[in-house]
């Protein structure tokens, strides 16, 4: 694969004067593409032998264990999925659910950084510093009372009890409060002299302005809640309120064997993860390089 | 006319103020409280003070557990970092394919670790598995697989190492590259060895990443769950249990919410005198060039 192709291009550079120093460099050079190609490989292992594994049939996962491509083609994995975990509904879970708390975090995390950033009120450093105070403490801490708080009101194994408590996120506010006070206040003060509405200058002035670092948290909160285990894991109850990721692990704990099944799904949860990262991953890794978020 | 614009205030941060007052706030009051109770899901609970704290501390499983999350985050982040490292400096030069290479290191940060430690499972397996089969030749066995304490450890550190490394290796990138290039022009004119190098340029200098990277990476750690639960269900015998895991186990599966919600604020109590630690002894070393 990967491995060899990498290799080649280095060493047909033409030698023109081996000196012992320009061979060293060279065989350093070699030594340097040949680690990164096994490191890359091996990152990339899991998901190969996933896809690889998806496509084979049952019988060959488990007689064959040393081979990592597939001889034999076959779909039926990816049929078998779709009827035995019910897939198609937890797919739909998901994007609802990710896709929910995605769109109301912008929302609400941009009215509060906008607040924060350019409207004065009494209780604004308080809040700010219950903001940086979330921004640490382990979120763990909050699932008992926030459970039993669902349950009381009857929204345990529901779309709004999974959504409403992640509508807002502290990193969305502190990312988005950053943003917003670099952007110059002469734009708004226009508008306010216009006689513009503060809701309007936030919605039609300085969000359209906000635009990059909106997509950057956008696509944060979508991956980290259709990532996310332990939260679904707890409020939904039932197989057909789970997301795919609470789902394929209970699956996986009950089902040992049905590994081709086992794949297919998990090729399929990750599969939008893997194309948006093919489309977008310039902006996943400058968000992370400017934002340090997890 | 100042009311009227307080008011406006309040009405945008009325939201989050809500969510985060009820879902946040509110909870981690509550968990404090009742962490003072013996409660579960039937029945009224009783305040027992201390007694959860007591309870807890004398488990011999709380204890081991507490155990395993350090040594967890002891392994895991460093070893996390190192790579990280290593990869960011190898890939901060020119190099054929270095798109591809960093894109291959990177993709597990943005997957989700519970699905793929699921594949994860299947590879590490020491009868079906494509690891035990390939590293047999060199002589590395893998025993029982996750079914010998020791080596289920291994499995877990080995699955958190490999989805977070792409993740801090960027922001070292990021770091690489506020490195003035003369720097190392001038070293290289002084002979001075790439390690070197690295000791006395790039390493002082990436002080302010490392700072950010030592504390987001070691919290996180400290979390760890999620492989845990796919790979393990914190087994055998509890160990590879860690005190999210607890939380959960006690929590909702025995509803000794009491008990887990006291499990949750020895987790909140570690983070923060980490935190703060990691905050001084950095803050002491800030580094400006």
């Amino acid at each position: 694969m990967a491995t060899t192709t990498q290799v080649t291009p280095i060493i047909a550079p033409p030698v023109s004067a081996p000196g012992p120093s320009r061979l060293a460099a060279v065989v350093k050079r070699v030594l340097l593409y040949v680690s990164l190609s096994v490191a890359s490989f091996l990152f990339l292992l899991p998901v190969l032998w996933m896809l690889f594994a998806s496509v084979k049939p049952e019988g060959t996962i488990i007689s064959n264990p040393s081979q990592l491509f597939p001889t034999h083609f076959t779909l039926q994995n990816y049929s078998d999925a779709l009827h035995a975990i019910p897939f198609a509904r937890q797919f739909f879970n998901t994007v609802i659910f990710a896709g929910s708390v995605t769109i109301l975090s912008l929302l609400f995390d941009s009215m509060t950084a906008y607040a924060l950033a350019r409207l004065e009120f009494p209780g604004k450093r308080l809040l700010f510093l219950l903001v940086l105070l979330f921004l640490m403490m382990p979120t763990q801490i909050t699932l008992i009372p926030v459970y039993q708080l669902l349950a009381h009101l009857g929204l345990i194994n529901t779309f709004p009890g999974l959504i409403i408590p992640r509508a807002t996120n502290a990193f969305g506010i502190f990312f988005l409060r950053q943003f917003f006070i670099g952007i110059p206040k002469d734009l708004s003060e226009a508008a306010r002299i216009d006689g513009a509405h503060e809701f309007r200058i936030y919605w039609s002035v300085v969000m359209p302005l906000a635009r990059p670092a909106l997509l950057t948290l956008g696509l944060f909160h979508f991956m980290f809640n259709w990532n996310d285990l332990l939260w679904p894991l707890i409020i939904s109850t039932s197989n057909d309120m789970a997301t795919l990721p609470a789902g394929l692990a209970l699956f996986s704990g009950q089902h040992v064997v049905q590994y081709g099944l086992l794949m297919a799904g998990s090729t399929m949860a990750m599969l939008p993860m893997l194309l948006a990262f093919l489309l977008v991953q310039r902006k996943f890794i400058q968000g992370i390089a400017t934002t340090g978020f997890k | 006319m100042r009311s009227r614009q307080y008011l406006q205030a309040y009405l945008f941060i009325a939201p989050s103020v809500l969510i985060m007052g009820i879902f946040m706030l509110w909870p981690v009051i509550s968990s404090a409280r009742l962490s003072l109770f013996k409660s579960s899901q039937f029945g009224p609970s009783t305040f027992i003070g201390l007694g959860n704290y007591r309870a807890m501390f004398s488990d011999p499983i709380f204890r081991a557990d507490l155990l395993h999350t350090v040594v967890f985050a002891v392994i895991a982040t460093p070893l996390t970092i190192g790579l990280a490292v290593m990869f960011a400096v190898m890939l901060n030069r020119k190099l054929h394919g270095r798109g591809f290479f960093r894109a291959a290191i990177f993709l597990p940060a943005v997957l989700s670790m519970g699905v793929m430690s699921i594949p994860w499972d299947f590879l590490l397996d020491p009868t079906i598995g494509l690891l035990p089969h390939w590293l047999a030749p060199l002589g590395i066995s893998f025993g029982d697989g996750k079914a010998d304490p020791h080596i289920a450890f291994a499995y877990v550190v080995v699955v958190g190492v490999w989805k977070n490394v792409g993740f801090y290796m960027v922001m070292y990138l990021a770091g690489l590259s506020t490195i003035p290039r003369d720097l190392y022009e001038a070293a290289g004119v002084d002979g001075a060895s790439p390690l070197r190098q690295f000791r006395h340029i790039t390493w002082p200098l990436l002080a302010n990443t490392s700072a950010f990277v030592f504390i987001i990476a070691t919290i996180a750690s400290l979390q760890a769950f999620d492989q845990v639960y796919v790979l393990t269900r914190g087994g055998p015998y509890f160990s590879t249990e860690t005190l999210v895991y607890l939380l959960y186990r006690k929590g909702f599966n025995d509803f000794q919410f009491g008990y887990a919600s006291a499990v949750g604020w020895v987790l909140i109590l570690i983070v923060l005198a980490i935190s703060l630690t990691q905050n001084l002894y950095f803050s002491r070393r800030q580094v400006t060039y």
